[in-house]
């Protein structure tokens, strides 16, 4: 079953490349845009980095999933999910993390670059990869619950409003986690803190996002 | 075709009534099936049908009544209930990207059976779909893709089906096939409610009909 959910979103993704890259090509163009935007000041970017490398990881995932139901939901599969022989959170669970996998990962992989990009030493470059690990499944997660509540409905301002608030913490964290190994400082905490809101979301997420669905089927 | 027999089955509702967008759909609705019965749900536009069936799936909550599946009384999205059910709504329930069969593989997997094409390929072949099950399922007929959804039904393995219009957009031969299906299923010792227009090709001893848009005190 974890195999067969995984099998799909993975053909899913091949045959619609296009909607499993939105993510990684946003991620991109807002990375390089701001040091072409802003000038070469060297200080600068490398003070501004954390800040825009998270902004521009929260966006992406928060845009790239926001129709992560969406055909699911037209085609009537979810019925037959909700019928199905696992429980509803555990599929839903899986889902969401093969789509963390498939769309979320190659941000992970593109980082580093935009890191260099940045003047960012590689100490920073590794907190960074480690926060973005740590935060990315969480923001996965509240936007899959934003998809799961909003599903239905046309527009994303409601998805905005509804998943935002709740980023926050984690884009708070994750760039303070930068910030930290940029001075020099130990960003342990603030990734202990990512590791908390993950363990939180993996708690609490699964369950209100199938009784979302269950809603949204009605 | 199935190959499956399943033991003695029992289901019944009492007192049900159900409200969709503030309008009572029904109410005092009571009926009782067995193994090998057939319940023809019949009635005008709006009347309930796919509420009715959406709520005997576990997916809609019912207002009133209770329901009773072996003799057990059930609630709303039960597991244990729900995982002996085979859905077929308005829409196949399969992705328009994936072929045929990758929808019908998933559609087992997640419903915990393995793909045997030993065993799909007779009921493939019943329904005429041997050549178009390897396409992408968006280029398919309306009726092929109602074929798909059968398709998926009769290998789920699950004794009770509920079938929202299974004829709609069929053709003449692929009605006939959803009788036998229907027959071989109901001889197995399967039960199955139907909402259709058209008449089942199905022996009138094996089904009962509920018509919801007869005046209310509707029991059978």
């Amino acid at each position: 079953m974890l195999k067969a959910v995984c099998l799909r979103e993975v053909r899913l993704a091949a045959r619609r490349p296009a909607d499993a890259l939105s993510g990684l090509v946003f991620f991109v163009m807002v990375g390089s845009l701001f040091p072409l935007a802003l000038g070469p000041d060297s200080a600068l970017l490398r003070q501004i980095a954390p800040g825009v490398m998270w902004v521009a990881a929260l966006l992406a995932v928060l845009l790239g999933q926001h129709r992560l139901f969406e055909s699911d939901w037209a085609d009537g599969s979810l019925e037959q999910w909700v019928l199905a022989q696992a429980a509803l959170p555990l599929l839903v669970g899986i889902k969401v993390a093969a789509q963390w996998l498939i769309a979320v990962l190659p941000l992970l992989i593109a980082a580093p670059l935009l890191g260099w990009q940045y003047g960012m030493d590689n100490a920073s470059i590794a907190v960074l990869l480690a926060a973005l690990a740590l935060g990315t499944p969480s923001l996965s997660l509240l936007a899959a619950l934003g998809a799961a509540l909003t599903l239905g409905l046309r527009g994303q301002l409601l998805l905005t409003l509804v998943v935002l608030p709740l980023s926050i913490p984690i884009l708070i964290f994750g760039s303070h986690a930068v910030t930290q190994a940029q001075l020099g400082l130990a960003a342990e905490p603030a990734l202990s803190l990512l590791g908390a809101c993950l363990c939180l979301a993996l708690l609490v997420t699964p369950w209100a996002i199938a009784q979302a669905l269950r809603l949204a089927l009605e | 075709m199935g190959g499956v027999a399943f033991s003695s089955l029992h289901l019944a509702v009492s007192g049900w009534g159900c409200v969709r967008n503030g309008r009572v759909l029904f109410r005092q609705l009571a009926f009782e099936l067995a193994s090998g019965q057939a319940l023809v749900l019949k009635g005008r536009n709006g009347a309930g049908k796919s509420t009715l069936l959406r709520s005997l799936a576990g997916l809609l909550p019912w207002r009133a009544g209770a329901l009773s599946w072996g003799g057990q009384s059930v609630r709303t999205s039960d597991a244990a209930y729900q995982q002996q059910l085979a859905y077929l709504g308005h829409q196949a329930g399969m992705s328009d990207a994936l072929t045929g069969l990758e929808n019908l593989q998933f559609a087992l997997a997640m419903g915990g059976i393995a793909w045997n094409p030993a065993q799909a390929a007779p009921v493939l072949h019943a329904l005429a779909l041997n050549e178009v099950a390897s396409r992408p399922l968006g280029r398919l007929s309306q009726g092929q893709r109602r074929r798909l959804g059968l398709a998926r039904v009769v290998l789920s393995e699950r004794p009770v089906w509920l079938l929202d219009e299974p004829d709609s957009s069929l053709d003449d031969a692929g009605g006939a096939c959803l009788g036998q299906v229907l027959a071989a299923h109901l001889a197995a010792g399967g039960m199955a409610v139907v909402a259709t227009h058209h008449g089942l090709a199905l022996p009138q001893a094996l089904t009962r009909t509920l018509d919801l848009s007869a005046p209310r005190e509707a029991t059978c």
